[in-house]
């Protein structure tokens, strides 16, 4: 099963790349795009009977590896078979 | 002679020159301790050195704060053993949660590799014990991700309980923006934990200990452990 991690700063921390990359397309023209915010995306196969595991396994790996709490948030999405 | 056990992560590049620092410049013996290993070869003190442990991949330290070598180390720490991080040691140590927050990428997003000037906040650790406070060193740093960062309540604890032991400041000793090299909270380039025997920085004292490599500033914070545990006997894991 798939499950995928989405690992993004907390709103609170100041994302230097994500205000680099919107300085570029309001440079660019994109004036409509607001605020940009830079993160990271995971791809895991799992080994689960269910989603709900796959999703609960996905989010301890997320927990404990993928995102560090200090400064980072996590969602977890499973791909339904 | 007091034993150095130096942590060589794939993608260590201080190694070396924690190892030179230690054995050449400072007499005293030093041992490397692979990742893989289990024990520290009956270290008094560990150095967790600069480089690109594990390529930087995930986050800086995410991957090597789960080497095989980092239980004994944290059981060293724990039982109050100096351990010192430098630069990607450092933060290895934040990511193992041995010292508190984060590194972010340096504001201006630039690799900064150049001499910046630290103030000495506190010299009641066993890293500072011979600098006086408010003392200047001039150390080089090379890092993208030396932005430290932590929450609000974070930074205020480390404040009070005087855990800031080194700060970016200017030729004066004056803590200022412009001497910040890369938007640390509260000009932070070094933090200690509670116990005050884990000690973390960003700049490099093992690569100015010899004046040919123009600054011998970093050498007081190995003399300043040789002196630690001289009177404070040799804390070893078992």
């Amino acid at each position: 099963m798939k499950a995928r991690v989405f690992v993004t700063l907390k709103p609170s921390v100041f994302d230097p790349q994500g205000k680099t990359i919107e300085d570029a397309l309001h440079s660019l023209g994109y004036a409509g795009v607001g605020d940009v915010r830079q993160g990271k995306f995971f791809e895991l196969d799992v080994a689960a009977a269910t989603a709900e595991q796959a999703k609960a396994l996905a989010a301890e790996v997320a927990d404990k590896v993928l995102a560090n709490p200090v400064i980072e948030s996590y969602r977890v999405e499973v791909e339904q078979p | 002679m007091i034993t150095f056990g130096i942590v060589v992560f794939p993608g260590s590049n201080c190694d070396h020159d924690a190892f030179h620092a230690a054995s050449d410049v400072l007499g005293q013996h030093a041992e490397y301790l692979w990742h893989k290993d289990r024990d520290l070869k009956g270290a008094d003190v560990v150095i967790l050195p600069g480089g690109f442990a594990h390529g930087d991949y995930l986050r800086t330290g995410a991957i090597a704060r789960f080497s095989p070598i980092m239980p004994a180390v944290m059981e060293f720490a724990r039982r109050g053993g100096p351990v010192l991080g430098i630069c990607n040691g450092f933060q290895v140590l934040l990511e193992a949660g041995l010292l508190p927050g984060a590194m972010l990428r340096n504001r201006d997003l630039r690799y900064h590799c150049e001499h910046v000037i630290v103030r000495v906040e506190h010299n009641d650790t066993p890293f500072t014990l011979t600098a006086a406070r408010g003392q200047r060193l001039r150390l080089p740093i090379a890092h993208g991700e030396g932005n430290y960062f932590a929450d609000a309540e974070t930074v205020a604890e480390l404040e009070a309980t005087r855990r800031v032991i080194f700060r970016y400041c200017d030729e004066r000793g004056d803590v200022t923006d412009a001497a910040n090299p890369n938007g640390a909270l509260n000009n932070i380039a070094g933090i200690c934990n509670e116990a005050r025997n884990v000690v973390g920085l960003m700049p490099h004292p093992e690569r100015a200990c010899e004046g040919v490599l123009g600054s011998a500033d970093g050498r007081v914070m190995f003399e300043s452990v040789v002196r630690a545990l001289a009177h404070e006997g040799v804390v070893r894991t078992a």
